[in-house]
């Protein structure tokens, strides 16, 4: 089987637990306007690799990954390409090798049976998700990244109520993102499902020069990565720190 | 066989029935710890006194300029100067290589011109007497080499392809089983060395002279110690009874080396497991607590922190600092499956909590996947804290080197005591692929005489063409070179070796050795990364050559893009594998000095900034000046599939041909590295 792949990345250490294989694939729904990676937006871009080629490549650093670590599977969003990182992670599997997956969850449509179905296949293969929740509020997850977030908290309970391991992920934008109430209430929404850690990222502006290159204009111009101390008081309210 | 006094308490065998076997010794009477960090003591008061004395001479030694004093009359031996002390009562380690601390010393018999060099650079005069003496009366190592050296090889060292040839000043790499010292004591050294000569008999043939007198020079030197240790107020004749002894005698012995040879890495063995043996019987007996023994240790490695060499301010820049690569190694696993940790490798770390984090002395943990996980986890902490710790493969080692060796200078193993080493220089591949270009013409150095292109190496067929170079004729050619250079390399050393030990012998350094040792023949290179990318480029893209006025290829235009070295790409990686394998197979077609075995290493670790500056423009795509890689090393920013990528890359390279080591120098920052600590 084929997928698109933006990129891989031996020796990750800030996606997921451990020493990490990640794949970074190609193609992605959302437009975040601090998204990092734009050359990973459009699916005619990337390149194609087999699930075969891409195992060969992962297992090869098997001695790395230890107990904790493993294959992350990133993007864009993964999960666009449902049926090709299921066959993926179902081959890395076969190696002993611990899986977690990053996903917005926006591909998750809970009405739609063969979506769930599918959902479903993957879940055998995964051994943690890393669910980013761009924003609580579903107007201005809109305006963040173009489209709602009814399916990202959707999925976030469906995987909470099939128990399993679940890290929320959530970037800290001024002026976006950072706001107390909003963070409350993300607050509020995370108790309501089990999860195992919640990671707040700061947001940098190291994506910029991407923009540029590819001759899309930032619409975060001029926004500063948060104070350490805003980082600070976001962590103590959604929990991460007393 | 007599029954010492320092010997009570402690397991008899092999080592105590009339031979010389310490790690016999160790591994009857050592205790593997397993436990965690928690026994630690903090700095005592006397420690942090003596620090903060410490620190502000080095502070007076910043702001004079790099040099605190230096001797420029006496000629340092065993024995030249009168005690040291930085404060006498609260030292509980003592021993200075002058008369005051950070003084520096007078070390001619490397070289005179280097001596009186190094002292005027930093506003010294030697005093001309001395001068007089070894320029008139005492012909000197540097002076031997230069006598013997052929006209190509000259060319070569000052085109710089071979670059940092040991042949005016001390080779080092050499590390005396210092254990001995404190283990034996001098007088039984001396009998056995006594017994060792005797055998030695017959038929005098040039061999045996030269044996004969190296051990009448050692034995010597044996004497020299015990008198210098007197003069201190030790009497190191017979074996040590207390820890503190122990660490004083075996201080001794290695300040003995420092005295007399000012080499190039002046490493000190694998001392603290051997060390806990001593500490571990004061305890047991209550005449030590922890803090005293961590005092102990933390004054032993003050003393190794303030050693220091009177050294040229360009051999500094090639090192980019003023290292002495007191390389002490630490950990390990032994070959009976019981690991080689004692309280003591914790207390050697731990002096990095009490003094602060130092570059030197080199702490080199010998790293196994075996290793007990709290001594793991101690290691983390501590490097965290201070990026001071060095790790090196055990399980790679060990298999080869057994369970005593130790590590010269940064990555070359040895076993204690039984194994020596000529080493020197590299040589730098990335010059020998233009020359194979340019038919043995120097791309940067011209002719005095004639102002065109230096001939250095032979005048082989040039690349003529203006087409894309040929990757086979390239490497034809390259291979020719590299024929050429491993030849004038290995006959090189084997010359500054010769006059090497004629001139300025180790004695003390191989008075701490079995006298039938076995002998390391140290070759090097250089520039490995350049040239696999520079022949993975002519190989898969289109490198065309761009020729100076004088004809010969300058410059390169590259089209496409071609692997990386750095990448886990076969494609290219087998390339610098290839060359490991081919440069060290040249090298062992050659003669090497006293049957010493060959080996290479791959272990620029700064040296690479200046090697860069002597080569021109590569194939590449690097411009000419800019840095070689260190080590083993990817070129900078090539490496673009991640860290493990990289590291793949160069554990891809056969130890078997570069048993003298690989050095991968790998920064990471904090963040990189996760999240939470």
């Amino acid at each position: 089987m084929v997928g698109k792949i933006h990129s891989v990345f031996s020796g990750g250490t800030v996606d997921g637990p451990g020493i990490r294989f990640v794949v970074f694939m190609q193609g992605c729904p959302l437009r975040c306007k601090y998204c990092h990676n734009p050359d990973s937006w459009l699916m005619k871009d990337g390149e194609e690799r087999t699930v075969y080629d891409l195992t060969q490549e992962i297992i090869r650093y098997k001695n790395y990954y230890g107990e904790k670590g493993g294959l992350t599977v990133s993007g864009g969003e993964p999960l666009l390409q449902i049926d090709f990182v299921t066959e993926l992670l179902k081959s890395v599997k076969g190696y002993g090798i611990n899986t977690a997956v990053d996903t917005s969850g926006y591909t998750f449509n809970s009405n739609d049976e063969e979506c769930v179905k599918k959902h479903e296949e993957l879940d055998k293969f995964v051994d943690l998700y890393l669910l980013d929740i761009k924003h609580i509020d579903s107007d201005k997850h809109k305006v963040l990244t173009g489209v709602d977030n009814a399916n990202t908290l959707a999925y976030a309970k469906w995987l909470s109520d099939r128990g399993k391991r679940i890290w929320i992920r959530h970037v800290l934008v001024p002026g976006y993102t950072d706001d107390e109430e909003s963070l409350a209430k993300l607050s509020n929404f995370i108790k309501t499902i089990n999860v195992e850690k919640i990671e707040v990222l700061p947001y940098h502006t190291m994506g910029e020069v991407k923009y540029e290159k590819l001759g899309i204009e930032y619409s975060l111009k001029g926004v500063n990565p948060p104070s350490k101390d805003s980082v600070l008081r976001a962590k103590q309210i959604l929990g991460v720190i007393k | 066989m007599k029954q010492y006094k320092g010997w009570e308490g402690f397991i008899p065998g092999k080592w105590s029935n009339d031979e010389i076997n310490v790690r016999d010794f160790i591994q009857r009477n050592y205790t593997p710890y397993e436990g965690d960090d928690a026994f630690l003591a903090p700095a005592t008061d006397a420690t942090k006194k003596l620090w903060e004395m410490v620190m502000e001479l080095s502070k007076k030694e910043r702001d004079n300029g790099g040099v605190l004093d230096a001797d420029t009359s006496v000629v340092s031996t065993l024995t030249s100067h009168a005690p040291g002390y930085i404060d006498k009562n609260l030292e509980k380690i003592v021993g200075f290589q002058t008369d005051a601390p950070l003084k520096r010393s007078l070390q001619p018999f490397g070289g005179i011109k280097m001596a009186s060099e190094a002292l005027s650079m930093y506003g010294y005069e030697i005093d001309p007497k001395v001068k007089e003496i070894f320029t008139k009366y005492r012909k000197t190592h540097n002076d031997g080499v230069f006598d013997a050296y052929t006209p190509e090889m000259r060319a070569a060292r000052s085109s710089h392809i071979l670059t940092g040839l040991p042949d005016t000043y001390g080779r080092g790499r050499i590390i005396g089983d210092y254990r001995r010292v404190a283990l034996y004591g001098i007088d039984y050294l001396i009998k056995k060395k006594e017994e060792d000569k005797a055998i030695i008999c017959g038929e005098m043939t040039p061999d045996k002279i030269r044996d004969r007198e190296e051990i009448s020079e050692q034995i010597k030197a044996l004497k020299g110690l015990k008198e210098m240790a007197k003069s201190y107020g030790f009497d190191i004749s017979e074996p040590a009874t207390t820890a503190q002894e122990a660490i004083q005698a075996l201080y001794f012995g290695y300040l003995g080396a420092v005295k007399d040879q000012n080499g190039a890495a002046m490493s000190i063995g694998r001392n603290s497991t051997f060390l806990d043996v001593y500490i571990e019987r004061d305890i047991k007996k209550g005449i030590l607590t922890e803090s005293e023994a961590q005092e102990l240790m933390d004054h032993f490695i003050m003393k190794l922190r303030m050693v220091r060499f009177m050294r040229i301010q360009s051999y500094n820049e090639l090192f980019s600092g003023d290292p002495t690569w007191v390389t002490e190694v630490i950990g390990g696993m032994g070959v009976d499956g019981r690991t080689l940790v004692t309280k003591n490798s914790f207390r050697v770390l731990h002096t990095l909590v009490n003094l602060g984090s130092a570059p030197e002395p080199n702490l080199t943990v010998l790293w196994s996947k075996y290793l007990p996980k709290n001594f793991k986890n101690f290691c983390a902490k501590i490097s965290i804290k201070t990026s001071s710790i060095q790790y090196e493969s055990d399980d790679l080692m060990r298999p080869e080197m057994g369970d005593d060796y130790s590590i010269a200078c940064c990555v070359s193993c040895m076993k204690t005591g039984k194994d020596m080493q000529f080493f020197g220089a590299r040589a730098n591949l990335a010059k020998c692929l233009l020359y194979a270009i340019n038919g043995g013409k120097d791309e940067l150095m011209k002719d005095k005489v004639t102002g065109k292109p230096m001939q250095v190496g032979p005048k082989y067929q040039a690349i003529t063409s203006d087409d894309a170079l040929d990757f086979n004729e390239v490497m034809d050619k390259f291979d020719d070179m590299m024929t050429w250079l491993a030849g004038v390399y290995v006959n090189a050393l084997n010359l500054i070796h010769y006059m090497h030990d004629k001139y300025a012998y180790e004695a003390i350094e191989m008075a701490l050795h079995d006298s039938h040792v076995r002998r390391f023949f140290a070759t090097g290179i250089a520039g490995l990364s350049c040239v696999a990318d520079s022949l993975s480029a002519i190989k898969y893209a289109k490198v065309y050559p761009i020729r100076s006025e004088d004809g010969i290829v300058t410059d390169f235009r590259i089209e496409g893009d071609f692997p990386k070295y750095g990448n886990n790409d076969d494609r290219v990686d087998s390339l610098a594998v290839d060359l490991v394998k081919t440069f060290m197979n040249k090298i062992r077609t050659h003669y090497t000095y006293r049957e010493s075995v060959p080996t290479m290493s791959i272990l620029t670790i700064t040296s690479n900034v200046v090697y860069g500056k002597k080569t021109g423009n590569t194939p590449d795509g690097r411009r000419a000046g800019e840095p070689l890689a260190p080590g083993a090393n990817p070129m900078h920013g090539r490496d673009s599939h991640g860290a493990l990528a990289s590291l793949e890359s160069v554990a891809k390279l056969p130890y078997e041909h570069s048993r003298d080591g690989i050095s991968n120098t790998f920064s990471i920052t904090p963040a990189s590295l996760g999240k939470e600590d």
